[in-house]
């Protein structure tokens, strides 16, 4: 079970809990119920073992063949199932590519937008009509948060609240607010349901491939132990060469935001963010790169973040640990012969 | 193959930002404004097909006044002509402009009367970041779509689209026409208007449509108790600081030196 998916788990218990309702789990494929059944205990592992002891209420399994393949027809006509069957006041998502696909198309069968890419969630605010949390968001790129709140009991025709559907992005909450507190309860079978829905071939209208990759990767920046990044600031393809000599003089590798890699200055091997790798390195250093939420989420688990930007206000001062506001053109050259200076 | 394509005027990448006094929304009485990149995208991909296989691209925005330049730059680069649907409520604290199911229901209601082969728009803006526009208006039209596209290939039946998935990885898909597709910066380079462009652009169509007539004109739906349960927007502000960031200071050789002691003493990569 992918982490992301843990978390969206765990901001949904934060719900539950916060506004006193229960939470369960969807799991969609063909055969997301293998192993399901078995205690921990038996030796047999699922997919599901992650989610033993985590409290939920239940977990059901949509299984279908035409669900094999992920379509966004597919996965939107058995959620509406679902989602019609037990009428949740939330239905939360894990914020990833897939998600981004169906989950719009999903809340708009209910009359609804998607709140995606949420950061946190935040509870008993004065003025909150009836309790409703607070969903906060990242505007202008990661320059401002935004909150957003419900702004009354919704009742749709039939008198039962419509639900709030909410996608939250990666690293906002914590897988491992799951784990069991208790052998007792990690030996817990997992409530698992079949979910049965109707679902015929000439619904879905895409027909997607296997995925593939285009070529070897040639790069692993996941593990580079030290990353000198390079983003718009660098204005043209042939001042790379300032960064890395940098990257050398370091022993670092070399990694670039998405426009630089867009524009065909470096290869898309070298793209940290969410299209790209997510890297963890001891050292990230970002020279000339502003901290588009889409790059963050692909360093900000860095343990040290240098960041070289002319703008107090870029978003990348955020996950900074050390921030110099100035010229990268006086400032790279100046660090690079300091840096080979000290080596020696 | 007559190709429709979505963009929104979004406040340029660089602008310092500030608050309005009621902390609602952004000041925007100071801002310049610039088409948002990833429609530009969407725009060059149009473009690149129209130029393969012949047919017309047409350049649809909602939004104030302000966004017939956005459009005008479209026709400059190469569209045909342009449908502007003027909505001043898209502007300000206009809470229009963060309804997402409201603009998209225009957005539908234009395009219906093209009945295009295609419909494209960016992955998402750099204003709000939603993403989801494309993927509700493929909804509301009742077309199939795809997400995160790099690259748009016309078939015999329909077309193959090449999607961007996490990590490295790609996807084929096939699908029918009518469709829509949200397309994902990078596949093409982008190209910008010239002189020529900007010359021709004064002769070609700019087709203003004012959104109160739409929204009239066109069975846009309820909305209101069903669509209560969506968070709105309350309040805008600069993000809490998650961590102490050490700014350093001085000269070039001064910060670089410092930098040095860091990476010697705390960081320890030298």
């Amino acid at each position: 079970m992918s982490r992301i998916s843990l978390e969206a788990i765990a901001a949904g218990q934060t719900l539950a809990k916060q506004l006193g309702l229960e939470c369960s789990a969807a799991v969609l494929g063909a055969a997301s119920s293998a192993g399901l059944s078995e205690p921990a205990s038996s030796g047999g592992s699922s997919s599901f073992d992650a989610l033993r002891g985590a409290g939920l209420a239940k977990i059901f399994a949509i299984e279908h063949s035409l669900l094999e393949q992920y379509t966004a027809d597919g996965y939107t006509i058995a959620l509406k199932q679902l989602i019609a069957k037990f009428a949740p006041a939330y239905v939360v998502f894990p914020h990833t590519y897939q998600v981004r696909d169906y989950a719009p198309a999903l809340a708009a069968r209910f009359g609804q937008a998607l709140n995606s890419d949420v950061i946190a969630i935040r509870f008993g605010e004065s003025g909150a009509p009836g309790g409703s949390p607070i969903f906060v968001r990242q505007l202008f790129q990661g320059r401002l948060n935004g909150d957003y709140r419900q702004s009354a009991a919704a009742n749709s025709a039939g008198g039962a609240p419509a639900a709030c559907f909410v996608s939250i992005q990666a690293g906002a909450f914590r897988a491992e607010s799951l784990k069991p507190e208790s052998d007792e309860a990690a030996a817990q079978p997992v409530p698992v349901e079949a979910f049965a829905v109707e679902l015929a071939a000439e619904q879905i209208r895409t027909r997607p491939s296997a995925p593939f990759r285009e070529s070897a990767r040639e790069v692993d920046l996941a593990s580079a132990q030290v990353i000198v990044s390079v983003g718009r600031g660098i204005r043209e393809q042939e001042n790379i060469a300032l960064v890395q000599a940098l990257a050398d003089a370091l022993g670092a590798e070399l990694a670039a935001s998405r426009p630089i890699c867009d524009a065909g200055w470096l290869p898309m091997d070298r793209q940290v963010g969410s299209s790209g790798q997510t890297v963890a390195p001891k050292l990230y250093v970002a020279v000339g790169i502003s901290g588009a939420i889409q790059h963050l989420v692909g360093m900000k688990g860095s343990k040290t973040v240098i960041a070289i930007n002319k703008d107090e206000s870029a978003p990348i001062f955020e996950v900074a640990d050390y921030g110099v506001v100035g010229d990268l053109f006086e400032i790279v050259p100046e660090l690079t012969k300091a840096v080979l200076t000290t080596k020696g | 193959m007559k190709i429709i394509v979505a963009i929104k005027q979004v406040p340029e990448r660089d602008a310092q930002l500030k608050i309005a006094p009621d902390g609602q929304w952004i000041d925007e009485s100071e801002l310049g404004y610039s088409t948002n990149e990833p429609d530009a995208y969407a725009l060059e991909e149009a473009l690149q097909l129209k130029e393969k296989h012949g047919g017309e691209v047409v350049a649809l925005c909602a939004g104030p006044a302000r966004a017939a330049s956005a459009l005008r730059d479209a026709l400059a680069r190469g569209a045909d002509r342009a449908i502007h649907i003027l909505d001043e409520a898209t502007s300000g604290e206009g809470q229009a402009q963060r309804d997402t199911l409201g603009l998209a229901r225009l957005l539908a209601e234009a395009i219906r009367g093209e009945a295009p082969d295609l419909v494209l728009t960016g992955l998402q803006s750099d204003d709000l970041g939603l993403g989801q526009t494309g993927v509700v208006l493929a909804e509301l039209l009742g077309v199939p779509h795809a997400t995160l596209i790099l690259h748009v290939e016309k078939m015999e039946a329909g077309i193959r689209v090449k999607r961007e998935l996490e990590d490295g990885w790609f996807q084929q898909i096939e699908m029918p026409l009518p469709a829509l597709l949200t397309i994902q910066s990078g596949g093409n380079r982008l190209r910008y208007a010239t002189l020529m462009g900007i010359k021709k652009a004064k002769g070609k169509e700019l087709r203003t449509i004012e959104a109160a007539a739409l929204r009239a004109a066109g069975a846009l739906g309820d909305a209101g108790a069903a669509r209560a349960a969506t968070a709105t927007l309350e309040r805008v502000y600069l993000p809490e600081r998650q961590k102490r960031t050490e700014m350093l200071t001085g000269t070039a050789a001064e910060i670089a030196a410092q930098l040095v002691e860091k990476l010697r003493t705390e960081v320890r990569v030298l």
